[in-house]
Formats: structure tokens, sequence, C-alpha cells
């Protein structure tokens, strides 16, 4: 085993939201709808005040969900915003979006994975038969003169043009979607190691275009390794240590949202957060209370969760637990 | 053995997949399809969903396509980029079935997932396509569950997210989709198909027990209803393993 190297990445979570999030930065979250949510950085974003953000998911529910409800979002380009059973469409979206305090741009999943693969590829674009026909390519969230006066924001939407490959008489359209390069991206995995290497278990949604797409890289885990340790296996770890800036080590770090292998979405709490983010009043007071009233994600599992911590444990064999209420 | 609308829907929707199909499905409703179409018509269908999860296990229901409950006993894990690609390549893509739900449908099987208004001065906000309009542009076989209502029938959508038959005849294959558009509308009275020239909808299926017309009046727009059939009533074993094996729980069936 190789010892603790010098180069460990790994700082306190405050220190590594105040060090590579900033006011009106462009972002990426990892996860999709209740699985695997960065939600400690998320909360600790919301600590902070951080607001003006521009951020880039593609089915992102709960952690999205809270950091516009903080009023932390000013643009956000999405394919989805719902939370599977807990939220059909989520709350504080819905609400903001239609009071405008909100701009968005709406893309399919399939073209937000794309565009993280095409920021990671260091390619301009990329191209697929997606949407063709749609409101999709016809209506802009952000409109050419939002986008001129922008500079961070491609020139288009998206661009539909002819195959420039095809031999056929008639053409065969295409669609163009730009590539996404955030300031920063911040998931949370099972487990890393200090200097950086990660490995998620269960599915990894796009997490890793995302990473590689953004200028710097916040990990979260649950399990922090010395390094050396993952090295053993590597055809499971996916993202190399140099790119990743921070490590944070966080037990329940993706907690209300599920972490495949280590603990279940608590179905209570977001039964609960239905009921809290429908009004914009209980949102503010959850806020006050459980986030700005909590140093870290410890007291914010202890408020949240308390004594049902043990239940959304995950049986090992499942990656799940079945001891949560459900229904 | 009585039934409710939800479980004939279900069971609707699970009796158009094939064994040798391979499954797409989304959330609640259009999952406890392809679950159920597991269970009881289709041993071998593979269901996959969009997070990357191939041939899950599903011991239990999932409550989102990210729930842990679909990547227990997966086959595989792919990525998002995976599995929109299994719907276009030329070894999987033909056989892929997508079951796709809206906040609204237009004659031509359309949806509007996204919005009421318009950007700037938006009345309802939907939660966006996710991977609908993916679904709605790459697969050969669509299913389409919604819930009948006039506000979900329209005439024109105010938001079109995925395509259907766009504005019929070969609407579609002109504008470089996949010729093939939606095959079935699936809801709490009965069953839609799509005209094959115009590929205007029309009532296919009802529900034993509903009368035509009160189908006719839940909708906005007009629709034919004369070829309309009775779908066949659910057999007991159906529903005994509807309800004791898909979902035990009754997390969508409540």
């Amino acid at each position: 085993m190789g010892t603790i190297k010098t180069d460990t990445k790994v700082m306190a979570l405050d220190q590594a939201i105040r060090r590579y999030v900033t006011h009106a930065d462009h972002i990426t979250i990892g996860g999709f709808t209740l699985s695997r949510n960065p939600m400690a950085a998320i909360h600790e974003i919301i600590r902070q005040g951080i607001c003006e953000l521009h951020i880039y998911i593609h089915s992102n529910g709960q952690g999205f969900d809270e950091l516009v409800g903080a009023g932390c979002i000013s643009k956000a380009e999405i394919a989805y915003s719902g939370n599977g059973r807990f939220a059909p469409t989520c709350f504080c979206f819905k609400r903001q979006v239609i009071n405008n305090k909100i701009m968005v741009e709406d893309y399919t999943n399939f073209q937000m994975a794309l565009r993280f693969l095409a920021g990671a590829m260091g390619v301009p674009f990329l191209p697929t038969t997606s949407c063709l026909g749609t409101d999709i390519i016809n209506k802009w969230g952000f409109d050419i003169e939002t986008r001129k006066n922008n500079s961070r924001l491609s020139s288009k939407k998206l661009v539909v043009m002819d195959n420039p490959f095809s031999k056929k008489t008639a053409p065969e359209k295409i669609v163009l979607v730009p590539a996404i390069n955030p300031d920063v991206t911040i998931i949370h995995a099972q487990r890393a190691d200090t200097t950086g290497t990660t490995r998620i278990n269960g599915l990894t949604f796009s997490d890793i275009e995302q990473a590689k797409a953004s200028k710097s890289v916040i990990v979260t885990c649950d399990e922090l390794l010395n390094p050396g340790l993952l090295n053993h296996d590597p055809g499971n770890n996916q993202l190399p240590s140099f790119c990743v800036d921070a490590v944070v080590h966080i037990p329940f770090g993706a907690y209300p949202t599920a972490c495949y292998g280590l603990y279940d979405y608590d179905a209570q709490f977001l039964d609960l957060y239905r009921s809290i983010a429908s009004s914009q009043e209980r949102f503010n007071l959850y806020i006050k209370d459980f986030i700005l009233g909590t140093k870290d994600h410890a007291e914010f599992i202890e408020k949240a969760c308390g004594n049902r911590l043990e239940q959304i444990k995950a049986d090992p064999e499942t990656g799940y637990s079945d001891r949560i209420k459900r229904n | 053995m009585d039934y409710t609308l939800k479980e004939i829907m279900v069971l609707c929707a699970a009796r158009k997949i094939k064994n040798h199909d391979i499954v797409f499905c989304g959330t609640g409703i259009s999952m406890l399809a392809a679950v159920a179409a597991k269970h009881i018509y289709a041993p071998d269908c593979v269901i996959f969903f969009e997070t990357g999860a191939i041939d899950s296990k599903l011991e239990k229901l999932p409550l989102a396509v990210s729930d842990s409950r679909v990547m227990y006993g997966a086959q595989a894990f792919c990525s998002l980029v995976d599995s929109f690609s299994f719907m276009q390549n030329k070894k999987t893509g033909a056989n892929i079935v997508g079951i796709i739900g809206a906040a609204q449908i237009d004659p031509f099987g359309n949806l509007n997932s996204t919005m009421i208004g318009e950007y700037g001065d938006i009345k309802a906000r939907f939660p966006g396509s996710g991977g609908a309009c993916d679904v709605a542009s790459f697969v050969n076989t669509n299913i389409i569950f919604m819930k009948l209502e006039k506000r979900k029938f329209v005439h024109t959508l105010p938001y079109i997210t995925s395509p259907g038959w766009l504005a019929g005849e070969n609407s579609r294959e002109k504008q470089g989709l996949n010729p093939q558009g939606p095959c079935a509308v699936i809801t709490d009275m009965g069953i839609m198909g799509f005209e094959s020239r115009t590929k205007k909808m029309f009532l296919q299926e009802f529900y034993p027990g509903i009368d035509p017309e009160t189908i006719k009046e839940h909708i906005s727009f007009d629709i034919d209803i004369s070829k309309a059939r009775q779908t066949i009533i659910p057999k007991d074993e159906e529903l005994k393993i509807l309800r004791e094996k898909t979902d035990p729980e009754k997390l969508i069936l409540n």
C-alpha cells in the first residue's frame, strides 16, 4: 500500500465550496432525480449564500429543487425537473419558473448527456436527430438578445442543418447541440481516495462526462480511502485523480437521496419535503431551520432523519433498504 | 374479479409487449406496465431505463428510474448516452418499445410535457422532456399513457415536447425523424390508435362498461369512434399476478 501522498486534495466542505463555487458561476451537479445528488455540498452552497448560479442538469430532482427554492439559481438548462413519485414536477422549480424568478432553457436528456460529452471531449457541439419537428427546436428560453449579451451562453440554443455527409437527394437533418463547460461540477460518490481517484458504485448517469467537462471538480464521498487502495480494481474507477480538485469526506453526503449499496432515499423525509416545498413560506422556514440552522451535514441529518437513519441503511445484497416506508 | 380502470390500463399496455422486445420505460404507471408484461405475457422481454440500468431484477417496484431498485441484479450498467444509443443503433434500434406519458396530447399524438404559456409568461410548468422526446424521436414502437381529460386531449398543443405523427401523413419522415410514430394511446377509458394514412387519432377500444360517446366527451377535438370495439376483460389470473407480484406494496395501484 502506498502512503498518503502530499498531493492530498482532501478538504473540509465549507472550504471546498468557498474555493471552487463563486457567485454567478456556471455549475453542474451529479446524480439523477432521487439518487446520488451531492446534497451536503448543495446545502453548503445555500449556507454560504452563493447565488446567481447558472446550472446545467439532465434530470435532477431534489438537489436542483432546493437550490432553486433557496434562490441560488438564476438560469437553468435542463431536460427534466421531477423527483419520481415524490414530485411529478419539482415544487420550488414550478413556482419559481411561473414567478419568473429563474430562466429555463429546455433540452432532452440525451441532448444534455451529449452536451456534457461534447464538453468532456473538447468539441464545440455534437449532432443528434432527437427533437426534430418539436418546440425544443422552435422555442428558446434564452432569446438571441440574452445570448448575445452573455458571453458565457452559446450563441444559439441549437442548430438544425442538413447532414453534410449524405449522398441522398432529400436532405437528412441533424440537430447540433452546444457543448457545456461548467466552472465547477460537484458529484457525490461512494468512494474516493485522498488524491481524487473516484469510484461510483451502481449507475453513473452522466456524472463522469459532467466532471470531465468542467474546469473544477468537487467530489464528496461516503468513504475516503488511502491512495493505492482503489488501484487494485481500476476497472471500477471512473475518475482518475487529475480530474478532481477537491475531495470531501461526508458520510451520507447524498442524503436524503439514495446512494446505491450504502443507503436508500429517505421516503418519509421526501414526503415531508413535498409539503415543505409546495409553499415558499414553508420552504423558507425549512431553509432557516434545517440548513442555515445546522452547522453541517451531520447536524442536518440528525434533524431531518433522526433515528430513521438505521432504517435507510442499504442491505448489502440488494443495495437498497426494505425497511423504509414507501407508501 | 372486479378491477380498477388503472389495472385494465396497465394490462392493456402490458399486452402489447412481446417476448423479443426491449422495453424502455419511465416512472409510475409505464414502469408498472413493463414489469407486468414481464410477469404475465413476455417473460423474456428486457426492461431498461434511461438511467442506464439494463434488464433490472425489479424485485421491488422502483419509485423513480434512478431508484437503487433498478440497479439490483441488473445485467449491465450503462451511461445515459448508451441507453439512448440503444434506440438508434443497427443492432437493437428496431426492437425497442418505448412507453411514455405526458401532460397533454394532440390529435396526431404529439405530446407536451414542458409548459402552458410562453417563456417569460409561463402559466403552468411540467417537468420537461426528460428522455421522452428522445424516445418519441427514435423508437419504432411507442406506447403513450394518458389520463382521459378534456384539458389533456387538446386540438393544438401550447408546446410540442415529444414528436408524435407531427402534422400527420408523412410529416415525420419529412422532418428527418424515424418514420414510425406512436402506435397507441392507452387511457383510463379506452385505447386510441392512429389512422394508417392521415395518422389522426381514432378510438380503437373502449373498456367494458364505458360508452364510446363518454370517451368522445372527454376529448377536446373530434375523434372517430365508429371503429371501436370492446377491450378483452382482464382475466382473474392476470389481475392476481398484477396485484400480488407486480405491485404488492400498492405503490402505483393504490
